[in-house]
């Protein structure tokens, strides 16, 4: 990664930052960096230098750290202090950590160039020696400062634990003492990183920062947020996308207790009240009359069907290898598979949400702040303003899986017609209802695949024919110029147009339908279905070959190292080998694995199933093995492996948004459902040791599953699962 | 006016009678600990105590809360149950978002208080209202048998 220098802030605010120490980290260039997908996005480089700040030492030493990422449960608020606690050599009951506001100049992704947002699983691998170079300095300086009170030289000192010592005179200062005289010393231009073998913090378990505040109800979220004559807006949306409204009665609604105003904005009406409440009975007693004139009205089965008579024709080339109509020829055997998926909402905990407040040259946003590159520029164009003049608070985020990372700012810009509707009259928070959340669209889009591969007479496999439709999650947003290239996005072909198998004769197409729902990346974006579709139809091919799965797939990667290594770890761990016993007289069990990189990151799975009679089925036990790189934070590796799975099970077992006549047919959770406790399984993870930067977590453990799961029933019922969410019969 | 007994103390809330509970305490009195996930019982991210059975207060309207013993996630650290499962979340880091969590604790301490030693199917079956979408039911399930056993 880049050089970063190292400027110091504290004499330029020093009033402002009082008797403490603040450090910054320019970032002179940005070389070729992986976008938000699956690597190989060119990234245009940043050719600002200016700083960023990431550290502050209290005189009552306490060390801030400035976390530039959102977060939404996956622990960035505990990854990205660990660095800078490490390198500082800081107690972790020392630390504090504050959210970044929105500035790219100085809290840019540096995986996404000149953009300051949060996601592709890149929060700590972004960071990863920008965090530590930010510690380091601060040690220098604090350092350097106690030699000098001392009159010693600095190599007689040690730092740790947030202990500064002079052995030889048995003297110590703690960081607060020193910070004062450390902001004083010009910040070393060249810092020296510890070699990892010296690491006291990082690969060792620490209590994530916000786990005591999120279990007493202090964790301030985005729908805790309450400011002086705040009103509360709900809004009425038209049933179909791309409705509008026509006209509205608002007698009964403004006739509701708390109800304070009902304004339109350009894709519904919103009820202002006192409280959510008043907010809440004012909207349904609002009459909106629709214009359905430019809605969209096809139903999932029709879409489907469109999508069918696509792949029947080639696609766009995404990946082209080899001979594949010669190898097609020679074929011992050929088979053929078409896999279909739904619609996915992301259903965060936390419905949408947001806060709104304007005056005459500002408007201030509290949020779970995901995409600041995003929504300051959208908020600013609904108000004519400049980016700059939007202010956004970042906020603990009840979830996201995606969701609050809309390319279009979305429900910010909603919140943001309201509060102009009414002329910054007042706050205006605007709260989604679960069944708002469920309907605004922005799903994980449906796919169609048809996957048609050759074996020799040997069962080797000879050739991979792989064609995807479905609609273009970045056509449209900011990504497109940069990560849709000759007609190919990306994120649609992620997984699959990589496929680390090695196939001689392979080609991967692609259809890219438009549709008029608007569709959004979710917990690892193209892998969810891609992953699905070669990884069951790599145990449909083992079984045609005669061959074991596990081992099918270890011959296809010997070139592949760190996809061999997981799978062995999660083969060894489930004991593949040895059959599996059945509990009950008729019930079927089967074993199945799954491998797949996304983000970097490389996470094997075994999956245990049992299938009841009845067709009822459960997922026993799953082991998880995960090649991350160097694990800075390993319980919240095994918390993002968790995670993974079971939002990854949840849609595999469950999950589906369909639409009729243009209708989303679901609204809470007794029709879209979650996966509860009690269809948990056992999960272990195993973790590879490597020494490699840190890579992604948050999002890899998701595709994983379904195809490990799909791979178990299939070897327990004899039967191939080819559409999801999976449905067996009696 | 409506005086409603929360965590021990007396409150007087000016709100409809069919105002949900959820939204008396987070709107009316500030307390915003307790969780909107959807409005129908159907998460259990509301969860509080009514007389000291678990409620999903979404659900509850003010009239029905009235004159009763409320107990919210603000309240639950003062009671034994309450404080040993607070230790177990952080001791087994289960929160990931942790919008859910204030429910989930809620959930757990009304077992507890039911049943000090709970069976892995006991807590399976009082702990299933409860919805999380972060996928820490493995960690709560852990927490809440190491707070069972912290339990004096």
């Amino acid at each position: 990664m880049n050089e970063f220098g190292i400027i110091n802030l504290s004499r330029r605010d020093f009033l402002k930052a009082g008797m403490g120490l603040t450090l910054g980290v320019t970032v002179p260039s940005l070389a070729q960096m992986a976008g938000p997908g699956q690597g190989g996005g060119s990234v245009v480089a940043a050719g600002a230098l200016e700083p960023n700040a990431f550290v502050r030492i209290g005189t009552d030493s306490t060390v801030t750290v400035i976390v530039k990422h959102l977060e939404m449960g996956q622990g960035t608020y505990t990854g990205l202090p660990t660095l800078v606690a490490e390198e500082l050599d800081a107690d972790w009951s020392q630390i504090r950590v504050e959210g970044a506001p929105a500035d790219a100049s100085r809290y840019n992704n540096l995986f996404l160039g000149a953009m300051q947002g949060t996601g592709g699983s890149t929060a700590l691998a972004n960071s990863y020696e920008q965090m530590r170079k930010a510690g380091a300095a601060a040690r220098a300086m604090l350092l350097a400062a106690a030699a000098e009170r001392w009159n010693v030289a600095p190599d007689s000192i040690t730092i740790a634990r947030g202990a500064v010592v002079h052995e030889p005179s048995n003297r110590k200062a703690t960081f607060g003492q020193l910070a004062a005289s450390a902001a004083k010393i010009p910040v070393p231009q060249d810092v020296k990183l510890k070699d990892p073998k010296d690491f006291a913090l990082i690969g060792r378990r620490l209590t994530r920062t916000d786990t005591r505040a999120k279990s007493n109800g202090t964790a301030i979220y985005t729908q805790d947020v309450k400011l002086p004559g705040m009103l509360t807006a709900l809004v009425a949306h038209p049933p179909r996308f791309g409705g509008k409204p026509k006209a509205f009665d608002a007698a009964k609604a403004k006739a509701v207790k708390g109800v304070v105003d009902v304004v339109a904005i350009p894709q519904g009406v919103a009820v202002l009240a006192s409280d959510f409440w008043s907010a809440k009975k004012g909207r349904d007693a609002l009459a909106v009359e629709w214009d359905e004139s430019g809605a969209f009205k096809l139903g999932s089965a029709e879409i489907m069907a469109e999508y069918k008579s696509l792949a029947a024709t080639p696609g766009l080339p995404a990946r082209k290898e080899g001979d594949l109509p010669g190898a097609f020829a020679r074929a011992a055997k050929t088979l053929e598979a078409a896999y279909e998926f739904p619609y996915l909402a992301h259903a965060c905990m936390e419905p949408m949400n947001c806060v709104v407040k304007l005056s005459a040259d500002a408007c201030e946003i509290w949020n779970g702040e995901q995409f600041q590159s995003i929504d300051q520029p959208e908020v600013a164009a609904v108000l004519g303003m400049k980016p700059e003049q939007v202010k956004l608070n970042m906020l603990f985020a009840g979830g996201s899986f995606g969701r609050r990372a809309n390319p279009h700012a979305d429900y910010l810009v909603e919140a943001t017609q309201i509060a102009k509707a009414i002329e910054g009259r007042a706050p205006v928070k605007l709260v989604w209802t679960r069944e708002d959340d469920m309907r605004a669209g922005h799903y994980r889009p449906m796919y169609y695949h048809e996957l048609k591969a050759g074996l020799d007479a040997q069962g080797n496999l000879i050739a991979w024919q792989h064609r995807i439709v479905g609609q273009s999650i970045l056509a449209g947003t900011a990504f497109e110029g940069m990560m849709v290239k000759d007609g190919i996005d990306a994120t649609s072909v992620e997984g699959a147009a990589n496929l680390p198998y090695a196939v001689p004769n392979l080609g991967v197409e692609l259809h890219s339908p438009k549709m008029g729902v608007p569709v959004q990346w979710w917990r690892s974006v193209g892998s969810t279905h891609t992953a699905f579709s070669t990884e069951t139809f790599l145990d449909e091919l083992a079984l045609a070959a005669g061959k074991d799965p596990y081992q099918f797939r270890r011959a296809l990667l010997a070139k592949s190292p760190r996809h061999e290594t997981v799978l062995k770890m999660a083969a060894t761990e489930a004991d593949w080998n040895t059959p599996l016993v059945s509990a009950r007289v008729g019930d079927r069990r089967g074993r199945g694995i799954a491998v797949h990189e996304s983000f970097n990151t490389v996470v094997a799975q075994v999956a245990e199933v049992t299938v009841r009679r009845d067709g009822s089925w459960r997922v026993d036990r799953v082991m998880c093995a995960v090649d991350c790189g160097l694990a800075v934070n390993p319980d919240v590796i095994r918390a993002q492996m968790e995670s993974g799975i079971v939002y990854g099970l949840t849609a595999a077992m469950h999950g589906a948004i369909t639409l009729k006549d243009g209708v989303v047919e679901q609204s809470n959770f007794h029709d879209y459902i979650p996966l509860r406790m009690n269809e948990m399984p056992r999960i272990g993870v195993y973790i590879a040791r490597s020494n490699e930067k840190p890579t992604g977590v948050g999002e890899p453990a998701t595709p994983v599953i379904a195809p490990a799961v799909a791979n178990a029933l299939f070897a327990a019922t004899g039967k191939p699962i080819r559409s999801l969410p999976i449905r067996i019969q009696a | 006016m409506i005086t409603l007994n929360v965590n021990g103390k007396p409150m007087s809330v000016d709100a409809d009678r069919d105002t949900p509970l959820l939204w008396v305490l987070r709107d009316h009195l500030g307390m915003t600990g307790t969780k909107y996930g959807c409005g129908m019982a159907l998460c259990g991210a509301c969860t509080v105590h009514v007389n000291g059975h678990p409620a999903r207060s979404c659900s509850t309207p003010l009239s029905s809360a009235a004159g009763k013993r409320i107990t919210t996630i603000e309240g639950i650290g003062h009671t034994k149950e309450g404080r040993v499962l607070q230790e177990a979340w952080v001791a087994n880091d289960v929160p990931q978002c942790g919008y859910c969590q204030s429910g989930q604790i809620m959930s757990a301490a009304a077992l507890l208080a039911k049943v000090k030693r709970p069976t892995d199917a006991e807590i399976e079956s009082a702990m299933s209202g409860n919805v999380c979408r972060c996928g820490t039911y493995n960690r709560i399930s852990l927490a809440v048998r190491q707070a069972s056993r912290n339990l004096k």
